[in-house]
Order: structure tokens, then C-alpha cells, then sequence
């Protein structure tokens, strides 16, 4: 019955969905338009998203030339990598522990780690920066990183996905003779694909995009990260030419685009593969 | 030497006494089944002996040596879980092999790409894929081993569990409820491949179920629990005939035994409404126990109303009401004749199958008087 539906009886529900869909990809396509086009055309009264002339390769090729576009990347790569790697690594473990075990104070453990949910980033950001000045480790990607290996988020998402997991599992994997950290690595984490997919995303977008941090603890464009990368366009080389500038945010948001469209199937997968017993 | 021995093993959860002093003990080679109703404390014991849970009095034997304070891992015990719980991200084939992996090889062979290369890993990686394939090959699996479980039906995971288990030979097997996910006619043939599996392995096993018909269709020796204590532990013949409990008594047999307040005079006849049954028993009130084929119509007896008829095919089952208003079913032959409801019946029985208990629920003694009063 269900699958037999005409396309007409979907047709409000698929309206509906494009034209959000459309609201929220607006500004982007509006970004890659205004990038594609001169300036006198951009700054003309009339919207137009289709360009009169395409002047794509002088915006791109002025971004290329003025500032270290791969440097940039290369620095957003290694930032959220180092920090989704330690993000994992510690609250993988801290999870399954808060999950699974049992042990005098987790309650407690678990309420900080509630109590840690609520603490905006902003709060502890100046007295780190006074630490990593004292040590003289600003401007390095230690810098950038650190301050993020320690997830709460995650943790408590882990947490909240591990329950979810039989407790005969983990009894079989014992049985079976695995270490504590092998049933973590070996059964509990590939069976949590979803949950570590979901939160890879979360990180990396969050990280790739922030500014504030950066902002802080960065000087020049040796550990600039994309979204620094473009703030230092703005204001040393662009100066007000928006369209290098449109230009110069599409090549950092590139990178993010182009990995879900790549992984896209394999989240979808990970989600519809995690059949425990039926 | 005997495959598992648990003694005096006592479990609190709170306030609550989970397990009761229970002493059990599985013989080298030997099928215990554990049966009790919910919550009786069967789980537990079973998850005390693998190591899941830790027991705050008592010890635990396997093969004889001493593992109450063991891991898990170092008890050579397997254990064949309820929802069988295979890893759902490994294969049938790498399902079975983790026990194995788990004890061949270094944690540096199993160390992704990296240990391929090691020295002797592949030499070790080839002896356990070949136990599996063996293993597989004996359960009906090879068609199988590259899906996952994720993919199979439930009679097939529930027999991977079973390969799981049995590959690497431990010196007792636990299985917990293995046929409860499995529709009926499943359980009836799985029932069988499980006892033939024992058979052949010839290790002690200890099977915990709620099913009185897996206990005594697959078990050496029946182990009856109830409120966290072991009752009687006997042949499946014994249990059923000669229960020491009015409780094992009315678990076991299905429909229900049927129980009648009785009385024993100071003269030690046994009464019941009043009525001399041809027992005699110690003074006080008693429980006269009767299973459903142990009654039939008679002439003269215990004075019932029948009430409805059950075809059953290969009996009808009577149900009828004893005069002080307990129900009580007869078990007859499917020819005999089936009196209408609203009629009076007068059930006989033989007083030597007839099994009496005292008001604590034990088993007393029941004499036939020389003559034969009744019946």
C-alpha cells in the first residue's frame, strides 16, 4: 500500500521539504553565485544568481595568490583530526566505564560530567590562554588542541548509546576472554558506529568553523585555520572586494562539503547496520 | 573429579536474599538442568559460577580447582547466553573464531595489518580457521560463516552461539534459557541438537530454563530452586514421581498436580472431607497430592462435580471440583466415557502413588493399612 503511493500524495510533504531545504542552502548558493561574479555586477540592485560575466578565475586565482590556501587547510585538517582523535580516546572509555561499570562514585563522576554540559566555552577560554601563554605554547597546534581533547559531550552521548547495549554482550566478550580495553575497542565502539559517527560530524563541523578560539591563541597564517583564513583575507588582502572574498570562503568550506558528499552512504550504512538481536 | 562443584553459595541484592546457601554439583560429563519459576534466583547462580557476578559467600569449583575469586575469562567456562549475544559487527565465521583468537594469540597478533606480519601469526591464524571450519562443519554452519548475525534467523544464531561455546572445549558449559527466543517446533528440535551436542563433548554442563519440559526431556539430573534455595536435585523419573517438596510437587508436571486439604486423625488415618482415603500418615493436617493420570472414575472415592472436558488427543483432560471446592483434573484416556458438566463423579486412585505432605510442605511418609478401606 505504502510504497504503491501515487507521487502526487507526496508532492506537499516533497514541496514542503525543498522549500526549506532551499531556505537553508540559500545563503551558500548565494556565497558560490556572488563568487563566480565582478564586483560592479555584485554590488548591482537587481538579484541575479547567474553571473553576466564570469570573472571566477580572477576572484579564485586572487585568492590562491595572496594568501596560503593549503597551509590554511592543512592546519583545519590537523586541528579537528587531532581533536576528534583524542575526543575519542577519552571519552570512548569514559562512556563504556560510566555505562557499564560498576564502581564506587560514578553517580558522582557522572554528575560532573552533567555539571561540565553546562559550562559555555567561553568561561574557561581566558584562563587558558593565560596558561598556554606562561608556557609559551601559543601559536601552536597544541594550542589549538588541548583545550578540546576532553569532550563531555561526548562522554555523556557515549554514555547515553552504551547503555543502549546489551549487557550480555559485554558478559559474552569477557567469557570470551577480552581486557577491558578490548571489549571497549573490539565490541563496544564498533558497535556504536552511529553514536561515533554522529559525533565525528558534530566535532569536526564545530571545530573546522570555530573562530573564537583561533582568534585567540593564533598569530599569522602559520597555525591559522580556514575560518581564520578568512578573516585575515578580509582584512589584509581583499580589503572590501567581496567577490575574492565569496571566492575565499568557498575554497574553505570546500573541504566539508566535498567529505560528507563523499561519506554520505557510509553514515547511512553505519546507522542501518547496528542489528543487534532482533 | 567432578566439572562443577558449588558450595554453600549465598547472594544479597540489598535487602533482598537472591541465593540461599545453595550447594549443587555437576558431574564430570553430567546435564544439570536448573529449573525454577522467575526470579527464583536461577539467573544468578548461573552468572555467580561464570563470573559475571561475584558470590559474598560460598566458593565455586570448575574441574576441580578453585576459581571463586577468577576472572571471567580464567574459568574455562563457556556459556551459551540467552539472547545468544554474537557480536553484531564480526561475521558468523570471526564469531566463532574469538574464543580462540582471544587464547592463540599475542595481543600483538591481533594488533590490525601489524600483526599479519608477525612471526607464527599466520601459522596460528590458519589452526583456528581451520577449528572453525570443523566446528561449523558439525552445526550445519559452512553455508554461512560470511553473514552476519544480523542476517540469520534465530535457530541459526542460537546454533553459532553453540559453536561459539563448544570451539574451544572448556571444562563446563552454561547455557542461560538458549531455547526461550525460538518459536515451538524450533525448541523441540534444537532441545535435541543441544543434548546430542553434550554427548558428544562429554562435558559438565548446567542449564538454567523455566521450562519444566526442557528439564526433565533433556536433563541426567533436575535441579529444582525456588526462592533462592536448591529444593531437590534428582532424576527427571524422581522429581516427577517421588517429590521431596510440595512446591517441586506442583513446578513440575504439566497440568498441575492436584492438592486437597486432608487430615490426619490422632488414629493416623488420613481424611479428607471427613473420608478415609486408605492412607495412614503422622497425626496433623496434611496435603494429599494426586497427578491427573493417577485418578480415574470409580464407584466409590473422593466425591467431585465435573465441570468441563479438554480433547487433547492423545488424552482428554477432566476438569472437575472436589466437594470442599478445589479444582481437580483427571488425566483419561481419550475413548473413555466423558461424564456431562453438573455431574457427580466418585475418583478413585491408588494410594500407593498418592503423595502426602505436611503443613510446612515436606514430604511425609504415607503407609497403605493393611486392609483396604476404600477404593
Amino acid at each position: 500500500m505504502d510504497e504503491r503511493r501515487s507521487w502526487l500524495a507526496d508532492a506537499p510533504r516533497l514541496l514542503l521539504l525543498a522549500a526549506l531545504g532551499l531556505l537553508v542552502l540559500a545563503p551558500y548558493v548565494w556565497m558560490v553565485s556572488a563568487s563566480l561574479k565582478p564586483l560592479d555586477e555584485l554590488f548591482r540592485a537587481s538579484l541575479a544568481l547567474w553571473p553576466e560575466r564570469f570573472f571566477a578565475v580572477e576572484n579564485y586565482g586572487k585568492v590562491f595568490a595572496r594568501v596560503p590556501v593549503f597551509q590554511y587547510i592543512w592546519n583545519g585538517i590537523v586541528v579537528c583530526a587531532g581533536i576528534l582523535a583524542f575526543q575519542l580516546l577519552f571519552a570512548v572509555p569514559a562512556g563504556y566505564a560510566l555505562a557499564k561499570l560498576r564502581f564506587p562514585g560514578r553517580d558522582i563522576a557522572f554528575g560532573a560530567v552533567m555539571l561540565g554540559l553546562l559550562v559555555p566555552p567561553h568561561v574557561p577560554a581566558l584562563p587558558l590562554y593565560v596558561g598556554f601563554s606562561q608556557l609559551g605554547m601559543l601559536n601552536t597546534y597544541a594550542a589549538l588542541i588541548l583545550p578540546f581533547t576532553i569532550s563531555v559531550f561526548a562522554i555523556f552521548l557515549f554514555r547515553q548509546f552504551f547503555k543502549a547495549l546489551p549487557d550480555e554482550l559485554i558478559h559474552a566478550a569477557r567469557l570470551d576472554g577480552m581486557s577491558e580495553a578490548g571489549i571497549v575497542w573490539r565490541v563496544v565502539l564498533p558497535n556504536a558506529w552511529p553514536a561515533a559517527t554522529a559525533f565525528a560530524i558534530f566535532s569536526v563541523v564545530a571545530h573546522w568553523n570555530d573562530l573564537f578560539w583561533p582568534l585567540i591563541v593564533v598569530e599569522g597564517p602559520s597555525r591559522a585555520t580556514p575560518a581564520l583564513g578568512v578573516l585575515f583575507f578580509r582584512s589584509d588582502e581583499a580589503g572590501d572586494d567581496f567577490a575574492a572574498l565569496m571566492a575565499a570562503a568557498v575554497i574553505m568550506t570546500a573541504p566539508l562539503v566535498l567529505a560528507f558528499l563523499f561519506a554520505q552512504r557510509r553514515f547511512v550504512e553505519g546507522i542501518a547496520t547496528t542489528g543487534l538481536k532482533g | 573429579m567432578a566439572g562443577i562443584q558449588i558450595s554453600s553459595v549465598a547472594k544479597r541484592f540489598g535487602a533482598v536474599a537472591a541465593l540461599n546457601d545453595v550447594s549443587l554439583t555437576v558431574g564430570q560429563g553430567e546435564f544439570i538442568a536448573l529449573v525454577g519459576p522467575s526470579g527464583c534466583g536461577k539467573t544468578t547462580l548461573m552468572r555467580i559460577v561464570a563470573g559475571i557476578e561475584s558470590a559474598d559467600a560460598g566458593r565455586i569449583l570448575v574441574g576441580g580447582r578453585d576459581v571463586t575469586r577468577s576472572r571471567a575469562a580464567d574459568r574455562d567456562i563457556a556459556m551459551v547466553f540467552q539472547s545468544y549475544a554474537l557480536y553484531p559487527h564480526l561475521t558468523v565465521a570471526q564469531n566463532i573464531a574469538v574464543p580462540l583468537a582471544m587464547r592463540r594469540l599475542s595481543g600483538a597478533d591481533r594488533l590490525p595489518l601489524l600483526g599479519r606480519f608477525l612471526p607464527g601469526a599466520a601459522r596460528r591464524r590458519a589452526a583456528i580457521a581451520q577449528d572453525v571450519a570443523a566446528v561449523a562443519r558439525s552445526l550445519g554452519l559452512e553455508a554461512m560463516l560470511d553473514r552476519r548475525p544480523g542476517q540469520l534467523s534465530g535457530g541459526q544464531r542460537q546454533r553459532v552461539a553453540l559453536a561459539r561455546a563448544i570451539i574451544r572445549r572448556p571444562a563446563a558449559f552454561l547455557m542461560d534459557e538458549p531455547l526461550s527466543n525460538l518459536d515451538a517446533a524450533l525448541r523441540v528440535q534444537t532441545r535435541r541438537e543441544i543434548v546430542d551436542i553434550h554427548r558428544a563433548a562429554g562435558v559438565a554442563t548446567l542449564y538454567v530454563t523455566h521450562d519444566q519440559t526442557e528439564a526433565l526431556t533433556m536433563a541426567d539430573r533436575v535441579a529444582v530452586m525456588m526462592a533462592g534455595r536448591i529444593l531437590q536435585v534428582a532424576t527427571p523419573e524422581e522429581i516427577y514421581a517421588d517429590p521431596q517438596d510440595l512446591r517441586v510437587a506442583t513446578f513440575i508436571g504439566s497440568p498441575r498436580i492436584n492438592t486437597l486439604a486432608a487430615e490426619a486423625g490422632a488414629d493416623g488415618v488420613v481424611r479428607l472431607a471427613g473420608e478415609a482415603v486408605g492412607l495412614v500418615a503422622t497425626p496433623g493436617p496434611l496435603t494429599l497430592a494426586l497427578r491427573p493420570e493417577d485418578l480415574w472414575i470409580a464407584e466409590s472415592g473422593i466425591a467431585a462435580t465435573a465441570e468441563a472436558v479438554e480433547f487433547l488427543g492423545e488424552s482428554v483432560l477432566l476438569h472437575a471440583r472436589h466437594a470442599s471446592g478445589e479444582p481437580v483434573i483427571l488425566r483419561l484416556p481419550p475413548e473413555a466415557p466423558r461424564p456431562r458438566p453438573g455431574t457427580a463423579l466418585r475418583l478413585g486412585f491408588d494410594p500407593a502413588r498418592a503423595l502426602l505432605f505436611d503443613a510446612a510442605g515436606r514430604r511425609v511418609a504415607a503407609h497403605a493399612p493393611a486392609e483396604r478401606a476404600l477404593v
